[in-house]
């Protein structure tokens, strides 16, 4: 099966959540993967309840890459919004390739991650106020 | 996929290509290739990277590992002697393939260990010759931006040395201009101990005027290291013509086996070398507290070496030979210049409103064809080589993407990843069609 199926390509035309957020508690700064120049940094605004992190309010990215890199940028963000911290932490490359549905290569399953490097990157680097 | 940034802007429409027809091989060459037996629809264009393998190269081994499977150099038996002799001869066929003496050329795992021979036996281990007036300690070493990285990183590894005979010692490249062709400045060689330089870039496909970059180098007393790995697969070398001090090349980039290389040294060079791996076979005498050395090439030719790969490697130029280096030439010209005219006709729909270069496809390296070889390097705007190359794979066609193993080259172009296709005997007109149908079709979908 091809890896470009529609709903791929939808996401790297017109990807989700594209753009840095102007309220943010968490960045992760530009990850990218010197192998193929592809970069991606990801913006985090998480909501605190009782002075302990909670939920994903708002996600926003930013990059440049191929197709499998942006349209899973597109799709994580979009699967992350909402979701309780731990949650997220707890997402694997799994998560990336279910969300994708298709199977990948070594070399492309690091186009894919990049996001997810980038997304665990600013949950790890703590809050910015 | 194109950034801003790069200090040369290298990149640019081929506009006009003259296209040759002179096709001199058709889709029977196919047939002495067998992985077309097992994948009939295969367009393989990174032939750059590793060649496809011709039968008699597989048979060639296959004889030896079924009929005279013994070690060499040390068997009184009938076996040993024989495979002795095949070893021995494919050091000739070797040699007189490059026209050099059998005693000068050493069998090595691939140009990258030739390299780094080179780099162990004979630079760090040689007092320099001829010091540079006013020059600091250690060696300046000349070489190229666009030196695949197996060319680069030895030469690093020996500025980090800290022996005394380089200590100190610095790189100096050469740039390349727009049109993908070196810049060499005035007094440059006055101002290195050596230089290492490829004989075709691997990414722009440039041919370098080695010859006269030699003689040049050799007024100034500058020995010279040439890559060839890009080269021999498709033209005539021969060492004695370009007077190179050293010379190497991998052995599957032109059909042979995998795990072969090949390291040309001029024999007054190989005086001047100490062995760098040592062991067996590289020995005469051995006693509790010294060991007398072998005689060269077997110096450095330390355990039992890669018997088959290199009788593999001798048949592989045999058979290279008898197909006619004029053939050859005009045969890949065809291919080459068919595949640039056709891409540069090819349109690109811009979809990003920021994007601020122009829409055509871009192609690297010179637009003359006379001046490359080989291979053609190309960039989509907004469309990442990866996906170019897995698009093409979906159709059967097998295309690199990415650095190709120069990344100061590309970060010297102001490119992250570039599309390369590279050609050999077996590709045909047919191959071209392909590859053109494939990239409209990536257009398409992307």
């Amino acid at each position: 099966m091809s890896m470009y199926r529609e709903q791929i390509l939808d996401h790297y035309k017109n990807p989700r959540n594209r753009g840095r957020l102007d309220d943010f508690t968490h960045y992760s700064g530009k990850v990218s993967n010197p192998l193929c120049g592809d970069e991606v940094e990801v913006w985090v605004q998480m909501s605190i309840v009782n002075c302990q992190l909670s939920n994903i309010v708002a996600i926003g990215f930013d990059g440049h890459g191929c197709a499998i890199c942006i349209a899973s940028a597109s799709l994580l963000t979009e699967w992350a919004k909402e979701k309780e911290i731990q949650e997220v932490e707890q997402m694997t490359s799994e998560t990336v390739t279910d969300l994708l549905g298709i199977s990948l290569t070594p070399v492309r399953l690091k186009c894919a991650l990049l996001v997810r490097d980038a997304l665990r990157e600013a949950l790890s680097r703590g809050v910015i106020m | 996929m194109v950034v801003a940034g790069g200090s040369a802007d290298v990149a640019r429409m081929v506009i006009k290509i003259k296209c040759h027809d002179n096709f001199m091989f058709d889709q029977s060459i196919k047939k002495e290739f067998p992985i077309f037996n097992h994948h009939p629809d295969l367009v393989y264009l990174d032939s750059a990277a590793t060649a496809l393998k011709p039968q008699c190269v597989i048979d060639a081994m296959n004889k030896y590992y079924t009929e005279y499977s013994a070690n060499v150099h040390r068997g009184i038996y009938a076996l040993s002697n024989r495979a002795t002799a095949a070893y021995e001869q494919a050091r000739e066929d070797v040699a007189s393939f490059i026209g050099a003496h059998p005693s000068e050329i050493i069998f090595t795992r691939n140009a990258t260990e030739a390299i780094n021979l080179v780099a162990y036996a004979w630079l760090r281990n040689h007092p320099l010759p001829f010091p540079l007036k006013g020059g600091g300690d250690g060696a300046v070493i000349g070489l190229s931006i666009a030196e695949h990285h197996s060319n680069i990183v030895p030469w690093q590894s020996v500025v980090k040395c800290q022996l005394s005979n380089v200590k100190g010692s610095t790189l100096r490249y050469l740039e390349v201009d727009a049109n993908g062709e070196l810049i060499i400045p005035d007094h440059y060689f006055e101002s290195i101990n050596f230089l290492a330089l490829t004989h075709v870039s691997n990414v722009l496909g440039t041919v370098n005027p080695i010859k006269e970059i030699i003689k040049q180098a050799h007024e100034h007393h500058v020995p010279v290291l040439i890559d060839a790995s890009q080269s021999v697969p498709h033209m005539k070398v021969d060492v004695g013509d370009l007077d190179c001090d050293f010379l190497v090349f991998s052995g599957h980039k032109l059909g042979g086996p995998t795990g072969i290389g090949v390291l040309y040294a001029k024999s007054s060079r190989l005086q001047e070398m100490e062995p760098f791996i040592t062991g067996g076979d590289m020995i005469r005498e051995v006693h509790r507290d010294y060991s007398v050395w072998n005689d060269v090439p077997h110096k450095f030719e330390a355990g039992t070496p890669h018997i088959a790969g290199a009788i593999g490697l001798a048949a592989a130029v045999n058979w290279l030979k008898s197909l006619g280096w004029n053939d050859i030439r005009k045969h890949e010209e065809a291919i080459l210049s068919n595949i640039s005219c056709q891409l540069s006709n090819v349109k690109f729909e811009n979809r990003s409103a920021s994007w601020q270069m122009k829409t055509e496809n871009w192609i690297l390296g010179p637009r003359e064809i006379e001046k490359r070889s080989g291979l053609i390097s190309f960039n989509f705007p907004n469309i990442h080589a990866h996906d170019v190359a897995q698009l093409l794979d979906e159709q059967n066609i097998a295309i690199r993407a990415g650095h190709h193993c120069a990344m100061p080259l590309h970060e010297y172009l102001g490119l992250v990843a570039s599309c390369r296709a590279s050609v050999w005997v077996y590709n045909t007109e047919e191959d071209v069609e392909r590859l053109v149908v494939g990239i409209k079709s990536v257009q398409k979908r992307l």
